[in-house]
């Protein structure tokens, strides 16, 4: 079991050093540090409001946080806007599905294809195969030319994904991206992102589904009121004393 | 398939343009060339809101000062060095483009009301501006000659038609240009979601700031050749509200998805609208186009572009 | 500019700045806390000006007239709400672009049905306080300003303790912070600011005839305080009371200066400047949250 800082990777690909962020006087996130290397899958875990999306908003680019760096695969980004941070290959999902509402699925996909993955082709080459190649990979071939209203709560979540992979992230940030499925679908979703895991993408997953932290991470985090309260296996981590106490109450 | 209709959308453009030089070769009624020009003008006007409102979805309520500030760039410059027609339509369109661009550099990153309040300000500090500069004629206004027309022109005034028609073809065919192209997808995406967007790398300030200025500069096009038409000029008609309820009223009508909507917003509403202020006034005019308005945006919010989709039977895809 | 000068300016301003407070209150509570992006506010002060006119054709004091009229612009504000909540807000995407063109229209119909009605001239009400003034020592003050005065502190002080001291107040400035947590504790957050939204309108009534007492109206005038009235709103930080009421004063103390020192045609400017000034340093205004 070891708590607050962990062993320290060389090599890391994603180095999160002291990030603190305050909205107002609440403080949202308090000298968090993190690094994760090449391949990792790391769960972070934690009740409501512990600071898990405004870490991910941080990392991501969303946010600015108030004190702390961000380094990633060596680069100091921490006061890069969101677009750039997706153009060197960290890619995130949305908490609450943000498809983009008048495009097609097909194009949806599209957008990132253009803007990160062939930004320097000068007229942008024809997209569409490669957006309808990704839809295929995630299933939605069927509704490649339907609109994001058309669709079940986890095909949103796929196209969620399908947008993420399309800009050929390194690190894939994933916010609840299992929240509301049924147990089938937890488990096609589990598939999909082991199957990315393999492929040898860092992936950082929050989510309140046990079971899926336990399957997918190597490493868990546990956040509690802006802090990390504990980190290490999965087994470990819900065998803290601390953790539990957080989740089940005193 | 892209190739193919660009093709055609060439044609169509060399057709219209052809088209205003034989109509002001043939046509004798000068009254329709007046006319012809305003609704050219609207189309220009139209054209431009829309990049930067029906493709981000970034009101601007201010048309009118981008419009007058064209218009007084070229009063400007006539008066200062006699300028030529070819540099006061580039200056014109420089300054309002960067206009543009300050209004959008200053409330782009906040929420979308605020630029179009912002619009707002900027026309009535444009407007009090002009109203107390005494060089470009202050609140009484400035007269304009116009040059001999040139060979070829019966008038002047069929001059400037044909240059309107040709600024209208260059606008419509810069609008579609951004629409299909990737940037037009970038910044329906913004529209959309700025966050989600943002993550999927598209640089939203970036893209909004060049739309504000693209948008910008055409309007101050479509004012630029006001002064020399109208032969006169003074800050009321300049700033009239008609041209900023107008540029915004006539997308949404004709439909904001595509560059075509404008375009159809522009033609029927401008030309009714020359046909309706010689029977009614003008105010009833407006107020026709402030009611249409409403009605389409809680009706038929796809405009006329959306209704003509559904009817055709064929999905509304934006 | 000498140093009475300067001082009659401030004077001037502070008593000019609780009225732009006052037209101004509603736009705090309808933009500020709601999240509507009321475009129409000046407009429907505009109308409410031309109501407290007509009424006063008939004889009644345009104050009066403006506590009349506020019921009904209470009612009218219940239906704007109900109506474009059913058609934009719940229905989601686009509806900041649309909802934006929805309320730039109203305001437009309204000016253009008032130049219809009322024609494009300037109108003026009469009351016994209108064209008297008060002498302050060297100064006189015109009474009219002294009246808006008081009747706009008034109006801004009673929505201030509304909004903090009744239970439907506290609701409507938790409806702003989070919605969420006032569906939680058995309040319906769309009826909580459907009654927001028709006391946001129903000042537009009183505010409307301090308008006209304080300066004669005609229908183009509503632009003009698009100007102020955001300006004063934004400055506020949204949807503060005591910020609408400072800020208010700011801005009525910058345009009494500039009109003294660069005369009248440079006022119009003052607000819209103040506005661009403070969206590009400090757009949450001074007491944002």
């Amino acid at each position: 079991m070891v708590r607050e800082g962990g062993p320290q990777v060389s090599a890391a690909l994603l180095e999160v050093t002291g990030i603190t962020k305050r909205f107002g006087g609440f403080v949202a996130l308090s000298d968090v540090s993190l690094a994760l290397r090449a391949g990792e899958r790391l769960g972070i875990i934690g009740p409501n409001g512990s600071g898990k999306t405004t870490l991910i908003n941080c990392i991501a680019g969303a946010l600015r946080g108030d004190a702390g760096s961000i380094r990633f695969d060596g680069v100091d980004v921490t006061r890069w806007p969101a677009h750039r941070r997706a153009q060197i290959g960290i890619a995130r999902s949305f908490q609450l599905p943000r498809p983009f509402a008048s495009m097609t699925l097909a194009e949806n996909v599209a957008v990132p294809l253009e803007y990160v993955a062939h930004r320097h082709s000068l007229h942008r080459a024809d997209v569409g195969a490669e957006a309808r190649d990704l839809l295929r990979k995630m299933g939605l071939q069927a509704k490649a030319d339907a609109l994001p209203a058309a669709l079940t709560q986890v095909d949103l979540r796929k196209l969620e994904l399908a947008r993420a992979l399309a800009a050929r992230p390194r690190l894939l940030v994933l916010d609840e991206v299992m929240a509301g499925l049924s147990p089938a679908e937890v488990d096609e979703v589990l598939g999909i992102v082991l199957d990315l895991s393999s492929e040898g993408v860092t992936i950082v997953m929050i989510e309140h589904i046990m079971r899926a932290i336990m399957k997918f991470s190597e490493r868990v985090v546990c956040l509690d009121a802006g802090r990390i309260l504990a980190q290490g296996t999965p087994q470990d981590v819900v065998r803290d004393t601390g953790v539990q106490k957080v989740y089940i109450g005193d | 398939m892209r190739m193919g209709r660009w093709k055609i959308f060439f044609a169509g453009a060399i057709a219209v343009l052809g088209g205003a030089l034989l109509l002001a070769w043939f046509v004798d009624n000068e009254y329709f060339f007046f006319a012809g020009y305003v609704v050219l003008q609207f189309v220009v006007l139209a054209t431009a809101w829309n990049i930067l409102g029906g493709y981000a979805g970034y009101v601007n309520f201010g048309s009118g000062a981008f419009f007058a500030a064209g218009a007084y760039t070229a009063v400007a410059l006539v008066k200062a060095f006699d300028a030529p027609l070819i540099i006061q339509l580039v200056a014109a369109a420089g300054v309002t483009g960067l206009m543009g661009f300050a209004v959008g550099a200053m409330t782009l990153r906040l929420r979308g009301i605020f630029f179009s309040i912002a619009t707002v300000a900027i026309a009535v500090i444009c407007e009090t501006v002009v109203l107390n500069w005494g060089y470009v004629g202050g609140a009484r206004g400035a007269t304009m000659v116009q040059p001999a027309a040139p060979a070829g022109f019966a008038t002047y005034a069929r001059l400037l038609f044909v240059a309107m028609a040709l600024i209208a073809v260059l606008a419509v065919a810069l609008a579609r240009y951004v629409e299909i192209s990737w940037i037009g997808r970038g910044l329906r995406a913004l529209r959309d979601s700025e966050e989600a967007a943002e993550s999927a790398g598209v640089p939203t300030l970036r893209l909004k700031l060049l739309a504000a200025t693209l948008s910008g500069a055409l309007m101050g096009l479509a004012g630029a050749p006001f002064p020399l038409y109208m032969s006169f000029i003074e800050p009321t008609s300049a700033f009239s509200l008609n041209y900023a309820v107008s540029a915004l009223a006539m997308p949404i009508i004709g439909g904001t998805a595509s560059w075509i909507g404008p375009v159809i917003g522009a033609l029927l509403l401008g030309s009714a609208q020359q046909l309706v202020t010689v029977t009614l006034s003008s105010e009833l005019n407006v107020l026709v186009l402030g009611v249409l308005l409403v009605a389409f945006v809680v009706a038929a919010p796809d405009g006329i572009l959306g209704l003509a989709r559904k009817w055709s039977g064929k999905a509304v895809r934006r | 500019m000498s140093f009475e000068l300067l001082g009659d300016a401030i004077v001037a301003g502070v008593l000019l700045g609780c009225f732009y407070a006052a037209v101004s209150v509603g736009l705090s509570v309808a933009f500020g806390l709601l999240d509507v992006p009321q475009i129409a506010h000046p407009a429907f002060l505009v109308l409410g000006a031309y109501g407290a006119y007509a009424l006063n054709r008939i004889g009644i004091d345009p104050l009066l007239a403006g506590a009349l009229l506020t019921p009904a612009f209470f009612v009218a504000g219940l239906a704007v709400h109900r109506f474009y909540h059913a058609v934009f807000e719940s229905r989601g995407s686009d509806a900041g672009l649309r909802g934006l063109a929805f309320f730039f229209g109203i305001a437009f119909i309204v000016e253009v049905a008032l130049i219809l009605a009322f024609g494009v001239d300037q109108r003026a009400v009469d009351a016994a306080y209108i064209g008297k003034s008060f002498a302050l020592g060297e100064m006189r003050l015109p009474l009219r300003m002294l009246v808006a005065f008081g009747v706009a502190l008034l109006l801004t002080v009673v929505l201030t303790l509304y909004l903090s001291g009744t239970f439907t107040g506290r609701a409507i400035k938790a409806v702003a912070q989070d919605e969420g947590a006032l569906a939680l504790m058995g309040a319906d957050p769309v009826r909580i600011k459907r009654w927001a939204f028709g006391i946001a309108t129903g000042t537009c009534a009183l505010a409307g005839a301090l308008l006209i007492i304080v300066t004669p109206v005609e229908p183009g005038l509503g632009r003009l305080y698009i100007g102020r009235t955001f300006c004063v709103a934004v400055l506020a930080g949204l949807g503060s009371m005591p910020g609408t009421l400072v800020a208010g004063i700011i801005l009525g103390i910058a345009e009494s200066v500039v009109l003294t020192s660069f005369g009248a045609s440079w006022a119009p400017a003052v607000a819209f400047g103040l506005l661009l000034l403070v969206l590009a340093v400090r757009p949450a205004g001074l007491f944002g949250r």
